[in-house]
């Protein structure tokens, strides 16, 4: 190991260096997903990032800030809202935006409904399936092409074979066939007019890695990751929020329950799971030892059909 | 051990390992890969039960293999033909696993797999050895310079777990890794059916002494060229106060002070300073994400190359490569093309095509068309100078995409061997 150059000056370095430690997992994650943003930058021109105010993009959104040399987000970001929204996301999304001097571009689900583009789904049904036409319209009228998303490749069986660059038609939709290699490091962002690509960053991201970067990394997530307490009723296994659209028997067979959420999307369909953990080092212990799949416990949408993803990816879902 | 630790790992073993799983149609791949998730534990409770369902309905008890099938329409045709990711933790380091399917139509996806692969993880079935298609696949990655060749030697069980089965394979397999030019190659007898020394240590095959193959792919090392000189391409250029440079260290070390020169124009400069996003650093080694100043105000852009003042890369308008048909069109003499390499992209054109080479014999043969999954030599021109090595120095830059003229979709993945053309 070489000595620091002068007393007092740390010898702090990266990468891999004979004779220093090698660098660890989130370390070689995170410079892989730099370096997916850099080039995203760099080959689109009209690039967006999309923002939940979920957990998998507070985590897009970090290593986003920690990319571009402190030179401010080279990309708006973009929320697709279902309308369905837990109140403390929506909050918590607003502080990120204002904390990154962000631009935020939100396309509302409402405005589909309300300009005939899309049915509305029956009051207390999930409006997941509808967002992804919400989504083709938004791309229309700002002219992204591209977006950067935080999907993952562990989330779900389709995925694993899911590009990093992943080119979509004019329509929104997937074509496997039409799916590039993706060779070392070269990630081709190449498409033709009306077309557009989808980044995914942390596509080689587990769960856990996820947890561990967002303990290491002291993210600040909505309170609804972490262990409160909820009224909630049990469906399908699955505890799901009393929300304002509840039906009334739901509300009648609801019950107070400490959980907290593993995900978060439309707030009718997204349930939540018994829960102790209070911070991300707590939830990274139980999570170690969950049982399910972070989709299988928690969206009451995908559970349908096994190849429920893999339908409403070539609808141009995420 | 908390899970935030991370053990303190030399040089060569990183964090994260790269693993292209390959091997011949039945030889057990899919059952080997799902036992590795399986008894990892990377396998969750409802993927497991839409597993044993669907096991049940085709008769069988619990089909691991039914875990790495991933699109409908493949699954449907109880084949895999596109590569698919999938996710190990081991406690000392985390493992993509990156398979690649097994039918000599695929070549393309073997090529894809293997071109970021740390670890080639060949599969033979004891009973058959090295056939074709395993020939084919360690040629792969031999040419595509992944440094470390596992062997898993699968079906163990069917030859009552009998040494002199497996040392007669694993001789034949270290002869072909030598002729094809695979450094390290290391031999494991398993069973993937029953679990033999996949994750862990089988009792019936006590002649065996080495780890296991979990245990192998948590501790193998990957060589690190502790001499190569400097390679960092520019991805960015952060602007407002001192121009940034941002990229990803290919190769080499980057400090401050360091003489460099900004290739292809060939401006000679210092680096300033480095820094990540956590600050200042003394040194960034390959795999670093970046940020880098000069000490003087040149006006570099996305795409070009920094590199070691002492030892430059070149600066070709012509270079011979190995290309590997990856699209759905054949390449021939005289097609317009783009070419990306690095943060590069510019206009090109192939000029002749060689030969193409049959990758199960090595041999050579006259040809003026490349079809899909066909590896062959060719002469490509490019409409402003580039700055690249030869693939056998460096994996990032000697490594090209040709991208179709008018869709931009990737027609072929392009090794360089030679600067210049060829010259028959
Ligand atoms: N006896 C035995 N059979 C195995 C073993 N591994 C795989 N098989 C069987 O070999 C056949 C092919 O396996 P599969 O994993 O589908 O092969 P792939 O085509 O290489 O993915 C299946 O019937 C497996 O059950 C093994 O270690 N021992």
């Amino acid at each position: 190991m070489s000595a620091p150059a002068e007393p007092g000056v740390r010898d702090r370095v990266a990468g891999l260096i004979p004779g220093h430690s090698a660098p660890g997992a989130l370390d070689l994650l995170e410079a892989e997903a730099i370096h997916v943003l850099r080039e995203a930058a760099g080959q689109f021109d009209r690039p967006a990032l999309l923002f939940s105010g979920g957990k998998d993009s507070a985590v897009l959104l970090h290593v986003a800030t920690r990319a571009f040399g402190g030179a401010p987000l080279p990309f708006p970001l973009l929320h697709v809202d279902t309308g369905h929204n837990f109140a403390e996301v929506l909050a918590f999304r607003d502080r990120r935006v204002e904390q990154t001097g962000a631009r935020l571009v939100v396309a509302h689900v409402e405005d589909t409904i309300a300009a005939g583009r899309v049915t509305d789904v029956a009051r207390g049904r999930s409006r997941n399936a509808l967002q992804s036409r919400t989504l083709l319209d938004a791309i229309e009228a700002n002219t992204f092409d591209a977006l950067i998303g935080g999907a993952r490749r562990d989330e779900e069986k389709a995925r694993a074979k899911e590009r990093i660059f992943s080119l979509r038609d004019a329509f929104g939709g997937w074509d496997p066939h039409r799916q590039r290699p993706e060779l070392w490091r070269l990630y081709n962002g190449a498409h033709q007019p009306g077309e557009n690509v989808r980044v995914f960053p942390l596509s080689n991201w587990t769960e856990l890695d996820v947890w561990r970067y967002i303990a290491r990394e002291r993210i600040e997530l909505p309170a609804l990751y972490y262990a409160h307490e909820r009224d909630v009723v049990e469906r399908d296994g699955m505890l799901l929020a009393i929300t304002e659209w509840s039906s009334d028997s739901d509300r009648a067979a609801a019950r107070r329950r400490r959980v907290r959420y593993r995900t978060v999307g439309d707030a009718i369909s997204t349930g939540a799971v018994p829960s102790d953990a209070t911070d991300a080092d707590a939830v990274l212990a139980e999570v170690t030892l969950a049982e399910q799949s972070e989709r299988g416990a928690t969206r009451a949408d995908d559970r349908t059909s096994d190849a429920a993803m893999e339908d409403r990816k070539r609808e141009g879902y995420f | 051990m908390s899970l935030l630790e991370a053990p303190i790992r030399s040089a060569g073993a990183t964090g994260l390992l790269r693993v292209a799983t390959a091997g011949s149609v039945d030889d057990g791949k899919s059952t080997l890969v799902g036992r590795l998730l399986f008894d990892g534990k990377a396998v969750l409770a409802d993927t497991l039960q839409a597993v044993s369902s669907a096991s049940r309905a085709r008769g069988a008890d619990l089909d691991l293999s039914l875990l790495v099938d991933g699109l409908r329409s493949e699954r449907e045709q109880g084949i895999t033909i596109d590569v698919a990711h999938r996710y190990l933790s081991t406690p000392a380091r985390d493992v993509i696993l990156v398979d690649c399917p097994g039918h000599v139509e695929y070549t393309r996806n073997t090529v894809t797999g293997m071109s970021s692969a740390d670890v080639a993880l060949l599969l033979v079935d004891v009973r058959n050895g090295l056939v074709e298609q395993t020939r084919r696949h360690a040629a792969v990655a031999a040419l595509l310079r992944v440094p470390h060749l596992i062997l898993a030697v699968n079906k163990i069980d069917l030859v009552e777990f009998d040494q002199v089965a497996f040392t007669a394979v694993v001789e034949d397999a270290e002869a072909y890794a030598e002729e094809v030019g695979i450094g390290q190659v290391t031999a494991v007898p398993v069973s993937a059916k029953s679990g033999d020394n996949v994750t862990r240590r089988s009792d019936r095959t006590p002649w065996y002494e080495g780890p296991t193959l979990l245990d192998l792919l948590a501790s193998v090392e990957v060589p690190v060229r502790a001499d190569a000189p400097l390679r960092l391409p520019v991805q960015w250029v952060a602007r407002g106060g001192t121009r940034k440079y941002l990229g990803t260290v290919a190769a080499g070390i980057v400090r401050p002070g360091d003489e460099v020169i900004v290739q292809p124009a060939g401006r000679r400069t210092r680096i300033r300073t480095v820094e990540d996003a956590d600050g200042t650093l003394t040194a960034a080694g390959e795999g670093a994400a970046v940020a880098v100043t000069l000490t003087d105000d040149l006006h570099v852009g996305r795409g070009e190359l920094i590199v070691a003042a002492d030892t430059p890369a070149e600066v070709v308008r012509e270079f011979v490569a190995d290309l590997a048909v990856v699209g759905e069109r054949p390449v021939t003499a005289g097609d317009r093309v783009q070419v990306r390499l690095g943060g590069k992209l510019v206009r090109g054109q192939v000029r002749d095509v060689t030969d193409t080479v049959d990758i199960d014999t090595g041999k050579r043969r006259p040809a003026d068309r490349l079809e899909t999954n066909d590896i062959g030599r060719v002469t490509i021109a490019v409409a402003e100078p580039l700055a690249v090595d030869p693939y056998g120095v460096d994996r990032t830059t000697g490594a090209a995409l040709l991208l179709a003229e008018r869709t931009g979709d990737t027609i072929a993945a392009a090794l360089v061997r030679r600067l210049g053309r060829e010259t028959p």
